[in-house]
């Protein structure tokens, strides 16, 4: 089922939580919604799923319009960030509630009902759950019951809110994997919120990026990671160091940082902010650096570095603990980034905005 | 000898002290307030001998008093049940001018003396009063019947329902209610399979302490009922006729049938919740 999101916006009292959003979805995809808390995410999925209204634009599934039909005609498979299981029932009949309350006329044969439960319970791998109450379940127990509830009336979208928000590394990591195969085996049009973005990237076949309400970038996990549209989205998939830099000529200049590996761009001469991972900084001891060493600290793996900058700015290097012997604090060094993003240095307007009202929206809505 | 000196038991550490002087508060005031009164009237039913206990209880005006107590108590009860679950319904779930006024106006039946609700009752449903008035013409009397009786009760005891589902009801997770909808569930189907389980025990609470309320009702029944011997005469009342008349036995009997139906009552109700709570669990 495909879907297409056009200009929408919600308000709620003076708060505007989604500012224009346009976005269409292909049959089949797997698509993330990844942003910062209270960007948005949760009452998109709503909105999708029927349970809020927007204030203005449209919403089309397969070439219909989807906003004069109620929750109960769309069918969306939807599970909610704290799974919402029905407490006094089993996890059989959670998972068979949505077959049960179908009209008499629509509803399967309770032997098919039943029939139906059994094999989502194993293909969830809970065989041995379908006698107990949710509040005897684990957070990933539960988690997956409440995938099994939705799954079980068949939906063509499926619609998850922060799934694994609740459960710790190791479970999610597997879950993950596990969602991925039954997105795959059910065929569904999936969409899942997250503001965890290793689980967006591993997860979906595009990502939507969401700040303060607009998608800020829609693309491939690769091309958000290698080349984020804005510093809003730079910042967000870990590009946390911000350096100022003077563009002349198409390259970015800075005292005492060698950016020749950086490529050359088309962008006006002036101020600009370079925009850099940790982990993109090599550093180098060198006497005339202008920077130094405030902190060392191993992660194991990892050195992090925090290094003072000549106007006591102070920034954040990441590198692999073996690829530098002998450094010390309080020494000078050379800073060479090896890839980074540059933005003019604009007003910051791209950053998240604090979700006040807009008056040229207001206007807009008048 | 050396005996391996066994591990100190690990006591579960209590979150908050002083659950002895609380508990010990606590049992003190059950027994001096509550159960020595109880026992006090036990045993002085024992004191009647089974023979005389019986003759007391089936003697035609006990009989029939104690009927129409459970009668009328029956029907303001089943009254209160719908209609107090209603009234927390609307209370929780909309918003309307004057909600904060009608919320207030719900605790008026406790707050105001029984006596002042039997008086006002009367002079409404009296033939001459305002309801009375319009209900006269259609046959249908109030005052001095049973309808009268089951009214004051109902009247003396709705808030306990109301007041019982309310904080339940506001409490209940919207998330449920919206995962029901998106499963394809409507408005009833949610209501009965959903909502309902969830303030089943606390409507239960409600009902049984309403049922147990109108039983013992007193200052409100005895203006509106007329107090007919074998017609409109409460338990209540009677047992207070016969110890006016000296007859403590008399008495003491009355009170232990009441007692006694309302301890029933209270443990039906007891095992009613605990089987509507079963999910929460062990792991809980
Ligand atoms: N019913 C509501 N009434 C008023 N404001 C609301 C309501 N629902 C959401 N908001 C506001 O809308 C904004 C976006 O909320 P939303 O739940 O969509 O965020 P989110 O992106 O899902 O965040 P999170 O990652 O924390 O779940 C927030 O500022 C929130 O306070
Ligand atoms: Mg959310």
């Amino acid at each position: 089922m495909s879907l297409s999101i056009a200009n929408m916006t919600r308000r709620f009292g003076q708060t505007e939580v989604l500012r224009g959003i346009d976005l269409d979805i292909g049959k089949g995809e797997l698509v993330a919604l990844l942003g910062p808390s209270g960007s948005g995410k949760t009452t998109l999925l709503r909105i999708i799923a029927g349970l809020d209204w927007p204030d203005a634009g449209s919403l089309a599934v397969d070439g219909q319009d989807w906003l004069g039909r109620t929750a109960q005609a769309r069918r969306t498979g939807f599970v909610f960030q704290h799974y919402a299981l029905f407490p006094h029932m089993k996890v059989r009949d959670n998972i068979a509630f949505g077959l049960t309350v179908l009209p008499r006329s629509q509803r399967p044969p309770s032997a098919q009902i039943e029939a139906r439960v059994r094999e989502l319970l194993h293909f969830l791998q809970i065989d041995a759950l379908a006698d107990r109450y949710p509040s005897e379940l684990s957070g990933g127990q539960r988690q997956r019951v409440a995938l099994g509830r939705a799954l079980a009336i068949s939906p063509r979208l499926l619609l998850l809110d922060e799934p694994f928000g609740a459960l710790d590394a190791q479970v999610r990591r597997d879950l993950r994997r596990w969602l991925r195969g039954v997105h795959e085996a059910s065929g569904t049009t999936t969409i899942f919120v997250t503001h965890d973005q290793e689980e967006a990237f591993e997860l979906a076949d595009r990502v939507v990026v969401m700040g303060a309400g607009r998608i800020e970038q829609i693309g491939h996990p690769d091309e958000i990671y290698d080349h984020p549209a804005s510093a809003f989205v730079a910042r967000f998939v870990g590009l946390t160091v911000e350096l100022p830099v003077t563009m002349h000529q198409g390259r970015a200049e800075a005292p005492g940082i060698d950016l020749t590996a950086l490529p050359r761009r088309a962008m006006a001469d002036g101020p600009a902010t370079l925009f850099l991972r940790p982990s993109d900084i090599a550093v180098r001891p060198d006497p005339e650096g202008c920077f130094r060493v405030a902190e060392i600290v191993s992660t194991g793996a990892l050195l992090r570095l925090q290094l003072t900058g000549p106007d006591g700015c102070g920034i954040e290097a990441e590198m692999p603990r073996r690829r530098i012997a002998g450094l010390e604090t309080g020494q000078p060094v050379l800073l060479r980034p090896e890839a980074g993003r540059i933005f003019p240095a604009a007003p910051r307007s791209d950053q998240p905005a604090t979700p006040a009202p807009l008056p040229a929206f207001k206007e807009q809505r008048l | 000898m050396t005996a391996i000196a066994p591990a100190a038991p690990v006591r579960a550490k209590r979150v908050l002290p002083g659950f002895g002087l609380t508990m010990g508060v606590t049992l003190t005031y059950v027994g001096v307030i509550v159960l020595l009164p109880v026992i006090a009237l036990v045993l002085k039913g024992a004191e009647i001998g089974p023979e005389r206990f019986v003759q007391i209880i089936t003697a035609p005006r006990t009989r029939a008093a104690l009927q129409l107590t459970l009668v009328a108590a029956t029907m303001a009860t089943i009254f209160n049940a719908l209609y107090g679950l209603l009234m927390a319904w609307v209370l929780v779930r909309y918003d309307f001018p004057g909600k904060r006024l009608l919320d207030a106006l719900m605790d008026v039946p406790f707050a105001l003396p029984t006596a002042v609700a039997g008086l006002a009752l009367t002079a409404l449903f009296a033939g001459n009063g305002w309801y009375g008035a319009l209900l006269q013409p259609l046959g249908i009397e109030v005052v001095y019947t049973i309808w009268g009786v089951a009214l004051a009760m109902s009247f003396t005891s709705i808030p306990f329902v109301v007041r019982s589902v309310q904080p339940v009801l506001e409490d209940l997770d919207p998330q449920y209610e919206e995962a029901a909808v998106t499963l394809g569930a409507h408005r009833w189907t949610i209501f009965y399979r959903v909502i309902l389980p969830a303030i089943l025990p606390a409507w239960l609470v409600g009902i049984t302490l309403s049922f147990a309320r109108s039983l013992g009702e007193f200052g409100a029944v005895v203006f509106i009922a007329g107090n007919l011997p074998m017609k409109t005469e409460i338990a209540s009342l009677l047992a207070f006729i016969r110890l006016e008349e000296y007859d403590y036995n008399g008495a003491a009997a009355i009170a232990l049938v009441l007692l006694f139906i309302a301890l029933v009552l209270l443990v039906a109700s007891n095992l009613l919740q605990a089987r509507a709570m079963r999910y929460k669990g062990k792991g809980a």
